[in-house]
């Protein structure tokens, strides 16, 4: 595991947490927000360890109930649920295909907001729901989708410019260099 | 499949919400306050960097567009003065009136202008937070306006900031009342998750006649919303529960997607 893959990972939800309360632009052009944090725990699920998934699900969600009427503490069940399940069963995931992102980053989106929803309701709160939470769902879903691949690559990029890079060994070695010179012959 | 250390990791995560879900509200309220105070550096950087381009306006500002304004301002300024003292001598007769027929006496409202700073960033609620909190005075459900009308009440108070629950979330429930002869009262209530300018008016009795265009205002009824507040305007009404009960369509007067700054009332 690289540390400085679960710190970028946590700092991202700090500022996507942010972003979505301080920028409701899409909120206003769609009618709702898309969650970033679905994506994020997909990324973490499969690029870093336990505690990282456990942290983020444990520090994302109550940054995100801190900013919003929810229950503190109701969002981190359903985010720790989709990353344990993604975690467990990351050996069968193709995980370098963006088309695998865009999928395990749809369900997530999906699954995601359902859970928290159903909590909800079962803790006895009274969000609010109709008909226009169906495209809430779905613009949830699919921007999600949209932006787990995104995520992927933020990262791997993140990655390379900011971690550490192994020297590749060679094959030329100095000493063994053989020289043409006359003088020496 | 899983090892001891999933099942340890599992346990921790779920032993860590159910701990926070069942604490009790007063430390949850806390425990929230603290948390979303660690967004305030964030918050403080985006007002800042949303005050550069409106400052560097006003660094460029020809000086007789300047002058131009104030003269604006100064007979805007007059005729609202004159309206104040047509209002002050209405209120003092209000005020009599009042006394010959010993009914209470209004208090004067006095407002704060706050800034909306962020939006709830879950869909299935409909709150702001403002930049007013405990240090000016702002305390739980003070109703929350703006010139055009109510958009709410503080539902929450931190020492910097508040949340205000806007019209139209389930948690935001005002007694209303139609400006219509028979003068019918109901109770506005959350309407569908996307349109944030139409919210329900329930409960009306089952003879409500209400037409399109109907001013609806807060009813003074329920002990937090002053009387006389203006909401918006009855888009349509049908009958519900086989004629039991009126139900209406309310426009708002306010835009709530579009709230920068809001006023709270406190009486």
């Amino acid at each position: 595991m690289n540390p400085l893959n679960s710190i970028l990972i946590l700092a991202a939800a700090f500022l996507a947490v942010f972003g979505e309360a301080a920028f409701p632009l899409l909120h206003h052009w769609l009618g709702a927000q898309v969650d970033l944090l679905p994506a994020l725990m997909v990324c973490a699920a499969l690029n870093t360890d336990m505690v990282t998934v456990s942290l983020l699900a444990v520090l994302g969600g109550m940054g995100f109930d801190a900013l919003s009427e929810n229950p503190f503490g109701v969002s981190i069940l359903p985010l720790f649920a989709v990353g344990f399940v993604i975690y467990v069963r990351r050996d069968l995931i193709l995980r370098e295909l963006p088309f695998a992102q865009f999928v395990l980053g749809a369900m997530a989106s999906a699954v995601t907001p359902g859970l928290t929803v159903l909590l909800l309701l079962t803790g006895g709160q009274n969000p609010l729901l109709g008909w226009g939470s169906i495209w809430q769902w779905l613009v949830m879903t699919a921007g999600g989708a949209a932006a787990t691949p995104i995520v992927f690559e933020f990262f791997n990029w993140c990655q390379q410019t900011l971690g550490y890079q192994p020297q590749t060994e060679t094959t030329f070695r100095p000493d063994r260099e053989i020289r043409r010179d006359k003088k020496l012959k | 499949m899983l090892k001891k250390k999933h099942y340890l990791a599992l346990g921790a995560v779920v032993l860590t919400a159910l701990l926070i879900l069942s604490l009790p509200q007063r430390a949850t309220s806390r425990l929230k306050l603290a948390a979303s105070s660690l967004f305030l550096p964030l918050f403080g950087l985006l007002n800042t960097a949303q005050q550069l381009p409106g400052d560097a306006a006003n660094a460029v500002m020809p000086r007789h567009a300047l002058v131009k304004e104030i003269t604006e301002l100064q007979n805007q300024n007059q005729q609202l003065r004159i309206q104040m003292m047509q209002a002050a001598a209405i209120g003092r007769e209000n005020d009599q009136l009042r006394a010959l027929v010993a009914w209470q006496r209004q208090a004067p409202w006095k407002l704060k202008l706050a800034n909306v700073v962020m939006r709830d960033p879950a869909n299935w609620w409909r709150t702001v937070q403002i930049d007013l909190g405990k240090r000016d005075g702002v305390v739980e459900n003070m109703p929350a306006l703006t010139p055009e009308g109510l958009v709410g009440r503080v539902s929450a108070v931190g020492f910097a900031r508040s949340q205000v629950v806007l019209l139209g979330d389930p948690n935001c429930r005002v007694s209303a009342m139609v400006e219509n002869p028979t003068h019918d009262i109901g109770i506005i209530s959350a309407s569908g998750p996307l349109d944030s300018s139409l919210v329900d008016l329930t409960y009306l009795s089952g003879n409500a006649d209400l037409k399109p265009g109907e001013n609806v205002v807060t009813s003074g009824e329920g002990g937090i919303f002053p009387r006389g507040i203006f909401i918006g305007q009855i888009v349509d009404s049908r009958p519900v529960e086989f004629g039991l009960y009126t139900e209406a369509r309310v426009k708002l007067s306010a835009n709530l997607g579009g709230l920068e700054q809001i006023w709270v009332l406190s009486q």
